[in-house]
């Protein structure tokens, strides 16, 4: 067996080949997903930042609802480890708070958006005709919608702790472009040998699409979930910029920036760490998506 | 003896990989004198074709060449390419495989031809134009005059390479290399391009150089023949010493694994193991690890080319000097000498046995609405794909339906296998009336119907682990997978370790294993296999073949087989059915139709496969045909094949007008034969 002498280190696949369970592919994805230094790394951070937006506010004696009067705009010390606002707010509590809302904001609105961008992309490719019709009609209304106008109308709806809300129309009307490319690629899919083999054997459509169409696109859902999350977290951030996203006392990344570009010249560390940590979660996320769209492609990797 | 014209020696081509450099071609020489047709035989990957590319100074920036190459003793290797743009296309042609590829689409035929003159010769617009219609008119391409103005894409792929070869031989070179001609074309234009490539040989009196995997077009053509294997010759000689008395293992192993149409159906000898890759060659001979003779000092170093046999033969193995056995005799005698019985032909010649019907389709019509137009499409024709066709598979039988492309074989593979009402006639799969199954009936049949695919890679996801593929029919009709994927695995013959792996970490063949796995996962009844070989190497075939003819054994399966290549077929098939534009034209028991075929295009068929024996090859009487397939959208009116007939051509003038009149049903000619043709008459071909 020539391939098996030209796997490089190889060690994911083979020590899944080990194992007890039958080797399906979530395994073997999740093997090779682990196997490259970008998937750990993104994995790692992405997890360190989670760890610290939800555990990290316990460690400082701040809360994010705090304001210190002693000490307004100063810098980081031992006491207030990111320094101050100009209101008292110590910077370390009310970022973590921010990055909580962003992170979770992010994450879901994109992989909301890339979820229904698959389904109804798929759907409409693989049965064309009326299904086709009627999901093409939803998507081109909801691609000529003005987004930001509707979030700004609905902004209200949003304070008081309604943030799922906000997740859901956010995603809403990021799904669109996605999903037509999906069709194209599923109507040219649908011809593909595979598929007409699975027919065969009787297996059902649903499955079909969820089994063989959606998996064959992984590389662009992925790089479109990746991109997502950048495109939301900062559609959430420009919306609480102009005030229409997250709603106070609740914060998001986007508001502390919002709040610190004024003084980000003579204070940095009022922007700074808000900025600093966007700018990681970003990263964070595209080098676990990179990761992720190889173990997906079984043609990649072995090229490298 | 005259002096060569092409001399290759100490050629070596090597490409950048990702693991340093990759040698495709390691040390290749050989020499051809005028006139002689030199044959280079070789599977996929063994280096043949980068071999006539760096002979034609073609090869890509990237690669690096070493070695000489002489044409009349002046050296090409190096030389500057204005000197070489002089050579090429004068004194040294080139024919390709895909003639749509190697023509430019937006000049007409004639045009391109006199511009192939005039790049070497100083002659007029109009002397070209004269002498492209002669060398149109050369390679037979009927009112050459008109065709000239055509544009490649009104030529048929037959006609295109005879432009092909018409362009080639439009200087007189003295070399013409071929790279798989014909491999790309269907088995009776091949004997037609075969043909012109004589004619044109014996018109130039031009040497060939003929590189090709098929062994068959080898026999019949080519002087003196070389085999190559991981980038070397492996085995060089004339054509009847290399063919009956060869030296290598490799050649023998080759030789062996080919099925004949005059072969009985004794099991093939497939070569163990893959070609090796070449960039991971083993130490010592690169077939070492495939040689049934391999002897411990074969792992140490690589033999050289040494004189074996017969004069002018030569081969790279240590065992070289001994002598043996013919692998190409009579496969009869060769079956009878190794104890096999020679009377299971004639047990089954009287009649099939009675046993259940499993698959019957009765008056199977298919046609295509051609349309034209972007915004106001109407419909400008109908393309008669399948015709009224009519056939039946037993319980444990083959059947074989073969035909060229475009024959309608796999439309009505896809009519069976969509489990539909056809537009008219009957599918019945297992006494069910397809037209009137509900839904869950439907699922219920495709548990006993499954199917085998010709491109195994396209067939199976690519995003899917082997074990994720075997388990999914399971799954799909809530079976269980459990230990049943190892059992598959085991059962065609791969390790359950691999479970884990894609597709694509697989071999060509072991492919084909893992859709074969797939489609006995539910036990199934009938398997329709549509050509399940064909994207195969030869001495990779010849395993799945057997595997699938050991599975039928054991299993007692019934297997639909679509192939355009008759000698599969003949391995493999209890019946088989040809079928010419979308009609059966012959039907019956495999032996009966092989030796003595009744249907004039059976005949043609059967006389235009290469037989893989140089003697018998080249006395054999081809039966060749005029033309090319009529377009189905405009079949002629009675018998279609009346057109290229040879039968026709003969008959008198009243017996012609049943021809064009009436259209002849399949109709028996005492046991299982029958021919629709108003004047079938048994002629053995062979």
């Amino acid at each position: 067996m020539v391939t098996s002498a030209e796997r490089p280190a190889g060690a994911a696949p083979s020590a899944a080949d080990q194992d007890a369970g039958p080797p399906s592919r979530g395994r073997v994805v999740a093997g090779r997903f682990f196997a490259s230094w970008q998937g750990r790394a993104g994995f790692a951070l992405l997890a360190l930042l989670f760890a610290l937006a939800f555990a990290g506010p316990a460690l400082s004696r701040w809360s994010y609802t705090d304001k210190d009067f002693l000490a307004f705009l100063s810098p980081p010390s031992a006491d207030h480890w990111f320094g101050t606002l100009q209101t008292g707010a110590d910077v370390y509590a009310v970022t973590l708070r921010g990055m909580r809302r962003s992170l979770v904001v992010g994450l879901l609105a994109a992989l909301l958006s890339t979820a229904l961008a698959a389904v109804v992309g798929a759907f409409a490719g693989y049965f064309l005709g009326w299904t086709d019709r009627a999901l093409t009609w939803v998507t081109d209304l909801l691609l000529v919608l003005p987004a930001f106008l509707i979030l700004a109308i609905m902004s209200p709806m949003f304070s008081g702790g309604q943030w799922p809300l906000f997740v859901a129309v956010l995603a809403l009307f990021l799904w669109m472009v996605t999903s037509k490319i999906v069709r194209g690629i599923t109507v040219s899919l649908k011809e593909r040998e595979f598929v007409q083999a699975a027919r065969f054997m009787g297996v059902s459509p649903a499955r079909i699409i969820f089994r063989h169409i959606i998996p064959n696109m992984s590389s662009l859902l992925v790089v479109d979930a990746t991109l997502n999350v950048s495109a939301a977290i900062l559609t959430e951030t420009s919306l609480s910029y102009f005030g229409f996203g997250i709603q106070p006392p609740d914060v998001s990344l986007g508001t502390l920036i919002a709040d610190g570009s004024p003084t980000a010249v003579y204070a940095p560390w009022t922007f700074w760490f808000a900025a600093g940590l966007l700018v990681v979660i970003v990263l964070a996320v595209n080098l676990a998506g990179d990761a992720l769209r190889d173990a997906c492609d079984p043609e990649s990797g072995r090229s490298r | 003896m005259t002096p060569p014209v092409l001399e290759v020696a100490g050629l070596t081509v090597t490409f950048p990989g990702a693991g340093g450099p990759v040698p495709v071609v390691r040390g290749v020489d050989y020499a051809v004198a005028p006139g002689e047709v030199l044959g280079i035989v070789g599977e996929s990957g063994s280096g043949k074709s980068v071999t006539a590319l760096a002979v034609m100074g073609l090869l890509p920036p990237r690669a690096t060449m070493t070695g000489s190459v002489r044409l009349h003793g002046e050296e090409l290797a190096g030389a500057p390419e204005r000197r070489l743009t002089a050579v090429r296309g004068r004194t040294i042609s080139m024919v390709f495989q895909d003639p749509l590829s190697a023509l430019t689409p937006v000049y007409r035929v004639g045009d391109q031809i006199a511009e192939a003159i005039r790049a070497h010769r100083r002659i007029g617009a109009k002397e070209a134009e004269r002498r492209a219609v002669e060398l149109l008119d050369l390679v037979g391409i009927p009112s050459p005059r008109q065709r000239a103005l055509a544009f490649p894409h009104e030529f048929s792929g037959g006609m295109r390479q005879r432009v092909m070869i018409a362009m080639a031989v439009a200087n007189d070179p003295d070399v013409i290399i071929c790279d798989e001609p014909t491999t790309a074309l269907d088995v009776t234009v091949q004997a037609q391009v075969l043909e012109v490539l004589r004619t044109a040989q014996r018109e130039t009196g031009a040497a060939i150089v003929m590189i090709t995997h098929d062994l068959g077009v080898v026999a019949g053509l080519a002087d003196r023949v070389l085999v190559m294997y991981a980038g070397r010759v492996v085995e060089a000689g004339r054509v009847d010493d290399v063919y009956h008395r060869a030296r290598m293992p490799y050649t023998r192993g080759l030789l062996g694994s080919v099925p004949r149409l005059d072969g009985g159906r004794a099991r093939l000898a497939p070569i163990d193991g893959t070609p090796p890759s070449p960039g991971a060659l083993p130490p010592g001979c690169p077939f070492e690890p495939r040689c049934p003779a391999a002897l411990p000092e074969c792992r140490e170093a690589e033999p050289p080319l040494v004189a074996a046999g017969g004069p002018g033969q030569a081969a790279a193995c240590v065992r070289a000097a001994e002598p043996v056995a013919d692998p190409v005799a009579d496969p009869a005698e060769a079956a009878e000498a190794a104890g096999a019985d020679p009377g299971t032909a004639a047990g089954r010649a009287d009649g099939r046995p009675e046993r259940a019907v499993v698959l019957r389709v009765d008056g199977l019509v298919k046609h295509h609405p051609l349309v034209r137009g972007a915004v106001l499409r109407r419909r400008v024709g109908t393309v008669r794909a399948v015709d009224g066709v009519t056939f039946d598979v037993r319980e444990g039988e083959t059947l074989g339906l073969v035909g060229e492309s475009g024959c309608g074989k796999t439309t009505t593979l896809m009519q069976i296998l969509e489990l539909a009402a056809p537009q008219r006639g009957t599918i019945a799969v297992l006494g069910r009336d397809t037209a009137r199954l509900r839904a869950g009936d439907r699922t219920a049949i495709r548990r006993d119907l499954q199917v085998v695919f010709q491109d195994p890679l396209a067939a199976l996801d690519p995003r899917m682990t082997v074990h994720d593929i075997l388990a999914e029919p399971l799954r799909a009709h809530g079976r269980p997978p459990g230990p049943r994927v190892r059992e598959l695995l085991g059962l065609v013959g791969l390790e359950a370790e691999h479970a884990g792996r894609y597709p694509r970490e697989f071999s060509g063949g072991q492919r084909q294993r893992i859709g074969i796995a797939r489609a006995l996962a539910l036990e199934p009844r009938l398997v329709v296999l549509d050509e399940p070989v064909s994207a195969l190497d030869v001495s990779i075939q010849a395993g799945v073949v057997n595997l699938l003819a050991e599975l039928k054994e054991r299993l007692g399966l019934s297997y639909l087989f679509v192939a355009h290549d008759l000698a599969v077929v003949r391995h493999i098939a209890d019946r088989v059915a040809v079928m010419h534009l979308g009609r059966i034209a012959e039907i019956g028991q495999v032996d009966r139709v092989y030796a003595a075929p009744a249907h004039p295009y059976t005949q043609a068929l059967l006389s235009a496969v290469p037989l893989p024996d140089p003697a018998r090859e080249r006395a054999r009487r081809r039966i060749l045909l005029e033309g090319d397939l009529p377009n189905p959208a405009s079949p002629p009116s009675g018998c279609r094949f009346r057109t290229r007939c040879p039968r026709f051509t003969a008959l008198g003038p009243a017996e012609r007008d049943r021809c064009v009149r009436e259209e002849p049903e399949v109709r028996l000619l005492g046991g299982d034969q029958g021919a629709a043709c108003h004047y079938a008459e048994r002629v053995d071909v062979m």
